[in-house]
């Protein structure tokens, strides 16, 4: 029998060349002839570029040429992104690029350029746009829609005395309003009705790797090597920029040191080298220092935000009144209207009222970032959770269990359905490992100056997509060739979606190969890498592949041997029935004799004609070719689930948190590789750990600066803000409306571990949610000792 | 006690101080615009200078490398742009991350912060020089991390490895604590601590039962 795969550990087929040094990431490719670019970034938050003097830059010795915004693309009056701009909207936009012979000669370049620029009003607050009279971040305006243009949105005097007297304003006609059931009725009904000001830093993505790009044309043709989470839709994307046939494109991105979100389909910049490269004839570097990550690296979006939540004696959430404002960037960001989905899916109050708007500011861009919108909301609401449960007396966990949602859930404005929830055993299992109980009877406990705090919180997340296509070849060498389009960012799901297919054509794993990351070698239609959605669409699609090769295996079993195809069953590279066996490489060797749909030179008529043909039609004829659309189908959405439990020490006398303990338990259906899932929900939450208390934000008001703009301003998590011993697993209970069973779980876990956090905080605190990020010591201290800061109550970014 | 000594030696020769004195000594200015390379002159092109390189003999891998550097240059630059050894990697260019950690002289150090001429007559050990040349076995910390398919996007893994191969050096019986201390020159954005730690507690019951 051929080993089990599906629930089994194995090292990652890419792991050796990463621990050895031979894995290429994009700054690790070179060319002959290779040249370097570097970017001259706006010092300004807002500015008008009227003159550049280039002069005495070009004439440096080793200095080849100049791109320009002119160069890259047509000036537009929307907020939409280019590569380079001539009206920078942040500090450190791109202004132009100069390549030359080494990085340093780059550097010294840029140092002799001379810039007119004509300083324009900024705007970083959302509050302060919204103001009568406040800035905007566009000349033009603060909002604006492709019918009717530029427009100001603006709140009245009303709405910002309210704000003054710790109300919640009520603005009229905010951009983004829904609403189910009475929400009015519901808080008059209500047992205990809570109203919470928020604060939600935003925060720079910071994968390891910065987006670094090599490129180089021949014959006309590019190839370029990124870095990018997802592989085949990026190459889309980027011959969509180049404005070259996708054919013509050698995309290469094997490696991608993290994206978090930041890399999806690409990124803006990573067109500049290539662009570059075509204008010079010359192989061509971009280097990107972690400076310049900082500020075209994207970041996650922060709110302003009221909340009003109402409750039953039981502890059932029955009404949701949520209102916020989006710090959006200059390019926009949609976290806020997930937010408010999340809202409702994680707490079924059955009456909501949501109102949303996004605010265009001048700082670094925004996108989304791992849980975009749940990990805020989540990690703001659940010590207000905590705070009813508090206040009726209740145990924080049964609240909980009472308030999750249950398979009959629908959620968001459209009242959406999911494939499956099993939240409540999430939170229950996990409750169990964690030993709730006994840790509960900690909370407040205080030793010294160090009061213990415990904290749970529960987060969903999307966690899959349907519809994609898989490609697997059995080549006469016997083994499976799995063709992926899915990107290499990290999470091992490059193989991962590929056990099940194997599993089912009966193979070991060492008969396995995952080919991945170079377009010349083959890509199917793919989904992004993003929203979770990879473990489930790639499983499927995979699967899809793998019942096709499965289906043609038995046929040319039964052609040879002779027998009813179904009487022929597959098991360690063999394929057996009535009329005796043949190996797998024997199949494939008459594959390719029988030709038309057994080696791929006929294809189905239902794969990508645009993007999985041509990748199936270089593969045609070296094999048995499977070759399928995941035309499984399913109903609602597909969310996955994630409970995290903390125990922490809070000293009050320094403002420190110390987290001892962390319990992750996750409901992402059947599990295909345990180790990479305990690694996504630890890291995930951790991640979740330093949005709410060590990573931030800060800028100066004064100028729009940003000051935390390295790693040890910023300070993402380090191995000191972790506790030494993690435990997290997943209920394991197969989703039933896909054919693997398995979900996504990349997400979720942010908002689990952040609010895990944010609860065991306030826990510590006796209760007192300071519903804001980061919670940084002297925030807590002050808070402790109920004294003022030196920021406001609505303040954001003031570290 | 042995700990403290030797951070006060390797203070003395390495420190941010040392590294400054260093580049200013060679009349190269330390600009925003952040480490510059200079002196991938690939095809011999004219190019901004104010100082010249200077061939140098370095050991690297137990090999012995000619390279020509320049007064300011870092070992990190020279690894990755003239020796091609890419595996060390640059994540913050400052100090601030450890992906580019290499071994000097068998202690674990930042190879963005290290100027290369100051490693005339020392020995250099990347992540290249960890698998055995001849024989393609690994190292025991690779052996580890191969057994608990440690990292996730693995940028910083290069650095994590040379410095938990550092820390058996001097600690082959660390305790979880011990460890965390001995790595905690390094990030990970990935967040995979949990089993980063779990591949050090490996590695050192891998070396000790060799």
């Amino acid at each position: 029998m051929a080993e089990r795969l599906v629930g089994a550990d194995h090292a990652p087929p890419d792991l050796r060349a990463k621990i050895t040094g031979r894995a290429r990431y994009a700054e690790d490719f070179r060319a002959p002839g290779m040249v370097f670019m570097k970017l001259l970034l706006s010092p300004m938050p807002h500015c008008r570029v009227r003159n550049v003097d280039a002069t005495r830059a070009l004439a440096l010795p080793g200095v080849i040429d100049i791109l320009r915004a002119s160069d890259v693309g047509e000036p537009s009056d929307r907020p939409s992104e280019s590569m380079l701009t001539d009206e920078p909207l942040y500090e450190g936009e791109p202004i132009l690029a100069i390549a030359a012979v080494d990085e340093e000669t780059c550097a010294a370049a840029i140092e002799l350029i001379r810039l007119d620029l004509e300083p324009l009003p900024f705007v970083l607050d959302p509050l302060e746009s919204l103001r009568p009279g406040g800035p905007n971040a566009f000349t033009g305006g603060n909002q604006f829609s492709g019918q009717d243009g530029w427009s100001e949105y603006k709140w009245t005097d009303a709405e910002f005395a309210a704000i003054e007297r710790g109300e919640m304003p009520d603005p009229q006609d905010m951009p983004t309003t829904w609403s189910k059931g009475d929400v009015d009725a519901a808080f008059a009904e209500a047992a205990y009705v809570v109203m919470e000001p928020i604060v939600h830093q935003s925060l720079t993505h910071h994968p390891m790797e910065p987006r670094s790009t090599m490129a180089y044309w021949e014959n006309g043709r590019p190839f370029v090597y990124v870095s990018t989470q997802s592989a085949q839709r990026t190459k889309m994307g980027l011959a969509d920029a180049l404005d070259v046939d996708p054919e013509d494109l050698t995309f290469v991105s094997e490696y991608c040191g993290g994206g978090f979100g930041s890399k999806i389909g690409g990124h803006t910049h990573m067109a500049l080298a290539p662009a570059m490269s075509r204008k010079i004839g010359r192989p061509v570097m971009h280097r990107v220092t972690r400076y310049e990550e900082n500020y075209i690296g994207r970041a996650r979006p922060g709110f302003q935000s009221w909340v009003k939540m109402g409750f039953r004696a039981d502890g059932k959430c029955t009404a949701i009144d949520l209102l916020i404002a989006q710090e959006s960037g200059p390019y926009g960001a949609s976290d806020y209207n997930s937010a408010g989905s999340i809202a409702d899916l994680a707490f079924t109050p059955e009456n909501i009222r949501f109102r949303g708007v996004a605010m265009y500011t001048n700082t670094p861009p925004k996108a989304a970032q791992r849980g975009p919108g749940g990990a805020q909301i989540i990690s703001m609401l659940e010590p207000i959770h905590d705070k009813a449960a508090r206040q009726l007396g209740l145990d924080r966990l049964q609240v909980r269990l009472l308030n999750a949602p249950t398979a009959d859930v629908g959620f968001g404005p459209r009242n959406g359905t999911l494939t499956s929830v099993f939240a409540r055993e999430a939170l229950a299992e996990g409750a169990e490992i964690f030993d709730w109980e006994a840790k509960q009877a900690l909370s407040g406990r205080r030793v010294g100056s160090k009061v213990t705090g415990v904290g749970l919180g529960l987060s969903p997340y999307t966690a899959g997509s349907r519809g994609y296509d898989g490609l697997l070849v059995i080549r006469p060498d016997g083994r499976l060739y799995a063709y992926q389009g899915v990107g290499n960012l990290g999470t091992h799901s490059i193989a991962d979606t590929v056990k099940p297919a194997a599993q089912l054509l009966g193979l070991n794993w060492d008969q396995v190969e995952i080919v991945w990351g170079d377009s010349s070698r083959g890509m199917p239609r793919s989904s992004i890498q993003a929203g979770s959605q990879t473990t489930h669409a790639h499983s499927r699609a995979n699967y899809a592949a793998a019942e096709d090769a499965l289906r043609k295996i038995r046929l040319v079993a039964s052609r040879q041997l002779g027998g009813s195809p179904n009487a022929y069953q597959v098991d360690n590279g063999r394929v057996s029935g009535p009329g005796g066996s043949m190996t797998f490489a024997q199949v494939a060797e008459r594959a390719i004799a029988l030709g038309g749909e057994f080696d791929g030179s006929t294809l189905p008529s239902d794969i990508s004609e645009r993007e999985t043909v041509p990748a199936a039609q270089r593969l045609a004829g070296q094999g048995l070719m499977g070759v399928a659309a995941d035309a499984y189908g399913g109903n609602g959405s597909i969310y996955s689930w994630q409970a995290g439990f903390a125990l922490v020490e809070l000293d009050v006398e320094t403002g420190m948190v110390e987290i001892l303990e962390y319990v992750g338990w996750a409901d992402c259906g059947t599990v295909i590789h345990p180790r990479s899932l305990k690694a996504q929900e630890l890291g995930g939450s951790i991640q979740g750990m330093g949005m709410a208390m060590s990573q931030r934000w800060v800028f100066d008001p004064r100028y729009g600066v940003p000051f935390a703009n390295r790693l040890y301003t910023a300070r993402p998590p380090g191995f000191h803000d972790v506790p030494l011993e993690m435990t997290a697993g997943a209920v394991n209970i197969p989703d039933p409306q896909t054919p693997v069973g398995a979900k996504g779980i990349g997400e979720p876990s942010v908002g689990a571990g952040a609010a895990a956090l944010t609860t065991a905080i306030a826990d510590a605190m006796g209760g007192n949610c300071l519903c804001r990020t980061p919670l940084t010591p002297d925030i807590i201290l002050a808070e402790l000792e109920g004294r003022p800061g030196p920021w406001s109550r609505l303040d954001q970014h003031v570290g | 006690m042995a700990e403290v000594e030797s951070v006060g030696v390797l203070e003395k020769k390495y420190s941010r101080r040392t590294f400054i004195k260093g580049v200013i000594a060679t009349g190269a200015t330390v600009s925003a615009s952040s480490y510059a390379l200079r002196g991938t002159s690939l095809l011999g092109a004219a190019t901004f200078q104010t100082s010249t390189e200077r061939l140098i003999t370095l050991n690297v891998n137990g090999q012995q490398r000619r390279v020509d550097v320049l007064p300011h240059e870092t070992l990190a630059m020279t690894l990755r742009y003239k020796l091609n050894l890419t595996g060390t990697k640059l994540g913050c260019d400052r100090a601030e991350c450890g992906a580019c950690t290499v071994l000097i002289d068998g202690v674990n150090q930042y190879g963005c912060s290290i100027l290369t001429h100051q490693l005339r007559g020392r020995s250099v050990v990347t992540i290249e020089g960890l698998e055995d040349a001849d024989t393609g076995e690994l190292s025991v910390v690779q052996e580890a991390v191969m057994e608990q398919g440690g990292f996730q996007c693995a940028f910083c893994a290069p650095g994590f490895i040379m410095s938990m191969t550092a820390m058996l050096d001097t600690n082959p019986n660390p305790t979880r604590e011990e460890a965390r201390h001995a790595l905690s020159g390094n990030l990970c954005r990935c967040a995979d601590y949990d089993k980063i730690l779990t591949c050090a507690m490996r590695a050192a019951e891998l070396a000790r039962s060799v």
